[in-house]
């Protein structure tokens, strides 16, 4: 709403847009950073979108869950920066086949780091400077697989006023687009988590040339505290947001708290269709192929038995 | 004989236990971060016993109060909001003690949960990735899970170092390693660690049924043996009923160690 409706001045920015226009707005070769954790929070009815275009060659940065492998079978990703891929990481965490095969198979090649490397390689990108030092990384391998991962002597005197530390200097994780599902939001771009966990879903943003959020909901601005539950949950702000996609059950089969659990019979299905590359392909014909994801979601409906929960 | 006596009475999965919750002695306020099966019954015995003040996750983004090792969701009793970034905080302040599994392990306590053979770039077999073992290793104290001990976990060298042992630590220099500590590593056979001049892996004690001899073998390099090797204390009564009547009623704990493994 403007101040005074007076139509002489611009409107604000309502930027509602299709899943479609999200992927429209990415080009072969990109960084595209993925929101959400393990088998939680993904954005999947975007990762869908990708599915179904003929977008390749991507770089995929990202706490890396289920999306990671379809996108690898699918033949879309050149690039994975990761910390970790599982369909979930717990007591039962399982590995995720399809990226395991893209890896071993040499069809990816990877960044690899620590988890919390890559949390201060967005924020670097996000400040704006070229690398943050710490001590994560220093004595393992990672430079193995991390091709031209430095470190940095700090100017200052070491602990015992000795010579400053060597320390490793996580260079920045520059994105050029962003993909993160969030509960809810409005037209604009504003966004709020409701679960338990925001994730790394701002800093992805921030990290990122052009950010795009899914959402289970779009309410007006004037509800968005309400419908978050209190103001600390509205941690995504427009100023980092390029285009708002309205996506009821956009995380499926990936948990979305406390709107949906994982889809776990679902996940399991897609994760055996790694035996065999007939079963993955029958699945991504039968899942993945849909004209849009309003299909999916019907077909998802109509399963026999209800498997959404 | 007496360790023959011993196995009769108590089972390998609450000796197990017990021996997790030691490597939490003297921790005091850290976040107590055991992961797996055991794990996490022996911490939450260690907190239950000589460690009241240790935090322990529920495995999300909480830190939860409940003695038990799984707690239903609308059950804990949740003392503060620890979300996946906020654990980095934790971490590299060093308040932390994680126990973590590795698929392989070697005599200075270097850690791989990233792939096996092949290549680093290209291994044969992949697994996890790095995960937080790089930082988790050089920043705090780390103790291991392995709960089928074999000499294709105990390994002479890693394919790839995660959590970084010893050998790395010290290479770094006094600044560098010196917030590392491999305290122990635990499996179904013994209990382990480094205290040695070279923290080279020594056999610290066999669990009551096993032979120093058993260990050696399921272990793919040469352990320091002490002359005399003591065997894995046993659970108190006390620590006992913890264990069934309150930390893990339901028994998970032998389905994860057998009693004849």
């Amino acid at each position: 709403m403007t101040a005074n409706g007076d139509e002489n001045f611009p409107q604000p920015a309502d930027k509602r847009i299709t899943a479609d226009e999200v992927v429209a707005r990415l080009e072969p070769g990109m960084t595209i950073g993925i929101g959400g954790w393990g088998s939680r929070r993904k954005p999947m009815a975007l990762v869908r979108a990708i599915l179904r275009s003929d977008l390749t060659d991507l770089h995929l940065v990202t706490y890396g869950g289920p999306e990671v492998g379809m996108l690898c079978a699918a033949g879309k990703v050149a690039h994975l920066t990761f910390a970790f891929v599982a369909p979930d990481v717990g007591p039962a965490a399982v590995l995720e086949p399809h990226f395991r095969a893209a890896r071993q198979s040499g069809a990816i090649t990877c960044t690899e780091l620590d988890e919390g490397m890559l949390l201060l390689g967005l924020q670097a990108a996000a400040w704006r400077v070229p690398f943050l030092p710490t001590r994560v990384g220093l004595g393992s391998d990672l430079k193995l697989v991390n091709a031209g991962l430095e470190t940095v002597r700090s100017p200052y005197p070491g602990p015992d006023g000795g010579p400053g530390e060597e320390l490793i200097a996580q260079p920045a994780v520059h994105l050029d687009a962003a993909l993160c599902h969030l509960n809810v939001g409005d037209s604009r771009g504003n966004a709020a988590f409701t679960g338990p966990d925001l994730y790394f879903d701002d800093l992805m943003l921030e990290a990122s040339a052009q950010g795009f959020v899914s959402v289970e909901r779009v309410v007006e601005t004037e509800d968005l505290v309400g419908a978050a539950g209190d103001v600390t949950r509205l941690r995504v702000n427009r100023m980092f947001v390029d285009g708002v996609v309205e996506a009821p059950n956009g995380a499926h089969p990936t948990s979305c708290d406390p709107d949906y659990v994982r889809d776990e019979a679902f996940q399991k299905a897609y994760l055996a269709t790694a035996k065999d590359p007939e079963q993955w392909e029958s699945f991504r014909s039968d899942w993945l192929s849909f004209p849009d994801e309003a299909d999916y979601q019907a077909a998802l409906a109509a399963r026999p038995q209800e498997g959404q929960n | 004989m007496s360790v023959t006596d011993l196995s009769s009475l108590v089972r390998r999965a609450d000796v197990c236990a017990a021996a997790v919750a030691d490597c939490f002695s003297g921790d005091g306020e850290i976040l107590a971060n055991p992961i797996g099966t055991i794990p996490m019954i022996g911490g939450r015995l260690a907190r239950a016993t000589w460690e009241p003040d240790l935090m322990m996750t529920d495995g999300e983004a909480g830190l939860i109060a409940n003695p038990q090792a799984s707690v239903p969701a609308d059950q804990r009793v949740t003392e503060t909001h620890n979300p996946y970034r906020r654990m980095f905080d934790v971490v590299w302040s060093g308040r932390r003690h994680v126990m973590m599994g590795a698929t392989q392990v070697d005599r200075f306590g270097n850690q791989n949960i990233a792939g096996l053979g092949g290549a680093p770039e290209r291994p044969r077999t992949q697994l996890l990735g790095f995960r937080g073992a790089p930082g988790n290793t050089i920043n705090d104290t780390t103790s291991y899970w392995v709960p089928s001990h074999g000499p294709r976990v105990f390994v002479e060298a890693v394919d790839i170092v995660t959590g970084i042992g010893y050998d790395r630590a010290g290479a770094l220099g006094d600044d560098g390693g010196r917030f590392h500590e491999i305290r122990r590593v635990v499996s179904n056979l013994a209990v382990l660690d480094f205290e040695t001049p070279n923290h080279s892996m020594r056999l610290r004690s066999v669990h009551p049924g096993v032979t120093v001899d058993e260990v050696v073998e399921a272990t793919g390099f040469s352990l320091v043996i002490p002359a005399e090797v003591a065997v894995t204390r046993v659970p108190s009564a006390a620590e006992l009923k913890l264990l069934d009547d309150i930390i893990d009623p339901a028994g998970t704990r032998f389905r994860e160690v057998p009693d004849n493994s």
